[in-house]
């Protein structure tokens, strides 16, 4: 059976199985849009450069319910982020949130299914912000996403309160047996004056080939604070699209930073909405590849309001045959007046097989903005090469110390010392190198 | 230590070093002088090993070794230091990184064990204060927004952390107050004993009040066309290189 089949069998047992819910008119309108527009082909102006249904039209399993099982403690310390010990660690496997694995220890912190959250105090938050993605994102992967949302969680964080632990989430498929397909959705809501740091990863246990398909939809609100940090470096079998949607729709300050070290196909979508006066956003982006990998990030920043200010900044390091695909859009609305939003790609280019597609594009219809937007491609500086192996440093030492040099202003954006030195291992260790 | 034999060279297609001869012993300063584009810089180049340079003809000898052989990396291994007239900076790098990297390297090359966090601290301490140099400057990036002394200055200090055999100062005076030469200059000299040597290029005699050569040469046109004591680089600043020019020219 192909997946398409798959997931349309899979969608008709749960709606006649679970019977109708508040999610249910949102799913159903996901799923006709699935119908409607399918996977993206390279026909559909925002998949130009990234073939992604080639891979999805593999044979996938997708009965997460059923295989969620077989992951143990010894997968899952694996992949575990420094510091776990003091943190609430989301784990999701196979796209479905496991109760079971996953640790809360901030009592300020509520995680719960989707589900469950439209019939408490949470239904009216849920069903306002559930889905706004697709808004922006109009194919047929955030479709089919949102088809099954009521299996995704809804994350909510008290207003007035710090989460003091951070939050860790784990994706962990298990390929053992089958390819799989996974789904993984979470809405994210900051409520006033909250703040919360997250940090996210991968792995796909197992050699068949993996499909991650995720939506996560970030709500803050005024005062709120929101770190982002998602750490990429997943088997070369792995592919996944993943959507980050963040809406300001209060005053608010947003960090994010998105490292890609690994996978196969790769892409990301970042949208930020700033929808209040006076919000601020910093939005980082490190790709780091080699072999075959395809890493494609395509990011939105919305300038709804006046007196918003954004900063972008996606640097990337592209080996061997890889290929990266960078694609930013800035739109500044008409009531976006006093507007200031930065973008800058630069990119290294490491082998004559490696390529980059990068396409700034600004988009502004308010008349007293400042906006930016640069993108460069070049390779490793020789004089100063040449400078470094003037003074003793080996060829592969000096390319490795160019190369960090040229990332850090991207590394220093990971504000949590355990997440920093977590990636800065990863990258040492890509580079051959010894960190002091 | 270097022995330099009809050394030829060219960037591109362009000829640059026409036939140098030139010997350096240990305990030796040597000044190249000479005008604008007569070859000084390309000198030093070749001879750090800049990959730009093609060499055409001659020999180089380094402590026994065929100098021109050697990668970059190799040389500074077996003691060359090149300061460079336009230092590089590099954002992202620290001072501090780098010349830890560097010192283990050239440790490595010659045998030694590398320095740990503690013993490397301590060398360092020792080199800041020899050359005057601040904590706080090597714990930037590398050259980022340092004025033209400060760069100079890290240059030395590099010098002096690598301990090399002969020291190339690429015109290292250029753009610099006398000040700044001075700091330089002495930096150089506490770094001077009769086991190493100093291969100073420079344009102007300035600098050789302060580093004094045993021997000055004139580079001309892609050879070295005098060659006298201290006195010479003292005629030149006093009749300029117009006076070179005419008696190469008379000869020729």
């Amino acid at each position: 059976m192909n997946t398409i089949e798959t997931i349309k069998e899979r969608y008709q047992q749960l709606q006649s199985n679970n019977g109708s819910s508040a999610l249910t008119p949102i799913e159903q309108n996901a799923f006709n849009s699935f119908n409607t527009l399918g996977v993206p082909t390279v026909k559909h102006e925002e998949w130009k450069y990234t073939r992604i249904s080639s891979v999805f039209n593999k044979e996938y399993a997708f009965n997460p319910e059923n295989l969620s099982s077989n992951i143990t403690q010894k997968d899952l310390d694996a992949i575990r982020f420094p510091g776990y010990e003091g943190a609430n660690e989301l784990v999701f496997v196979n796209g479905m949130y496991s109760s079971q694995l996953s640790i809360i220890r901030s009592e300020n912190l509520t995680v719960i299914s989707l589900e469950e959250a439209t019939k408490n105090e949470y239904r009216e938050l849920v069903l306002q912000h559930l889905g706004h993605s697709g808004k922006y994102i109009k194919d047929g992967l955030n479709a089919l996403n949102t088809a099954f949302a009521a299996e995704g969680v809804f994350i909510h964080v008290k207003k007035g309160n710090i989460v003091e632990h951070p939050v860790y989430i784990y994706n962990i498929v298990d390929a053992k047996t089958n390819n799989i397909l996974s789904q993984p959705r979470t809405l994210i809501y900051l409520a006033q004056n909250a703040q919360v740091i997250f940090a996210e990863t991968y792995a796909t246990i197992g050699k068949s080939e993996s499909f991650i398909n995720q939506v996560t939809e970030i709500v803050v609100e005024q005062d709120a604070l929101l770190e982002y940090y998602r750490i990429q470096n997943d088997a070369s079998h792995a592919n996944q699209v993943n959507t980050t949607h963040i809406r300001q729709i209060g005053k608010s300050l947003v960090n994010t930073v998105t490292v890609s070290l690994d996978g196969g196909i790769v892409r990301n979508n970042l949208n930020i909405a700033m929808e209040a006066e006076h919000s601020e956003s910093h939005f980082y982006g490190l790709y780091f590849l080699k072999g075959n990998t395809h890493v494609d990030n395509h990011t939105v920043v919305d300038n709804v309001k006046p007196h918003c200010e954004s900063n972008e900044l996606y640097k990337g390091v592209v080996d061997d045959s890889s290929t990266a695909v960078f694609n930013g859009k800035i739109f500044v609305q008409k009531d976006a007046q006093k507007t200031n939003a930065y973008q800058s790609n630069k990119n290294l280019l490491l082998s004559n097989d490696a390529s980059v597609n990068t396409k700034p594009q600004l988009e502004i219809f308010a008349d007293d903005v400042k906006c930016s937007h640069g993108c460069t491609v070049g390779q490793l500086d020789e004089e100063a090469f040449f400078y470094l192996r003037s003074r003793g440093v080996s060829e592969k030492a000096a390319k490795s110390l160019l190369i960090h040099a040229f990332a850090v202003d991207i590394l220093e954006h990971i504000k949590p010392e355990k997440v920093r030195a977590y990636v800065d291992q990863l990258i040492a260790e890509r580079l051959g190198v010894e960190l002091d | 230590m270097l022995s330099i034999k009809n050394l030829q060279a060219r960037i591109e297609e362009k000829q640059i070093l026409k036939g140098i001869n030139l010997d350096i012993k240990a305990g030796e300063v040597h000044a190249i002088m000479g005008p604008n584009g007569s070859g000084k810089s390309t000198l030093a180049s070749v001879l750090a090993g800049r990959p730009e340079y093609e060499v055409t003809d001659g020999s180089v000898e380094f402590l026994g070794k065929d100098l021109l052989e050697l990668s970059p990396e190799e040389r500074a291994g077996e003691g060359i230091f090149l300061a460079f007239q336009y230092p590089v900076e590099i954002p992202g790098l620290t001072t501090t990184n780098f010349i830890k990297t560097a010192v283990n390297e050239v440790r490595k090359y010659r045998g030694q064990e590398p320095y740990d966090a503690v013993q490397f601290l301590k060398l360092m301490r020792e080199k800041m204060a020899m050359v005057e140099i601040n904590q706080s400057l090597l714990s930037r990036s590398l050259n980022e927004g340092f004025s033209g002394g400060e760069k100079k200055r890290n240059e030395i200090f590099q010098m002096a952390m690598l301990e090399p055999k002969l020291a190339i100062l690429d015109e290292t005076d250029s753009g610099l107050d006398i000040d700044a030469i001075r700091i330089v200059a002495n930096g150089v000299n506490k770094l001077r004993s009769k086991d190493n040597a100093v291969l100073v290029v420079t344009h102007y005699q300035r600098l050789l009040d302060y580093i004094v050569p045993d021997f000055v040469h004139v580079l001309y046109n892609g050879r070295i066309v005098k060659s006298g004591t201290k006195e010479l680089a003292l005629e030149l600043e006093e009749r300029g290189y117009d006076f070179i020019k005419n008696e190469v020219g008379q000869e020729a």
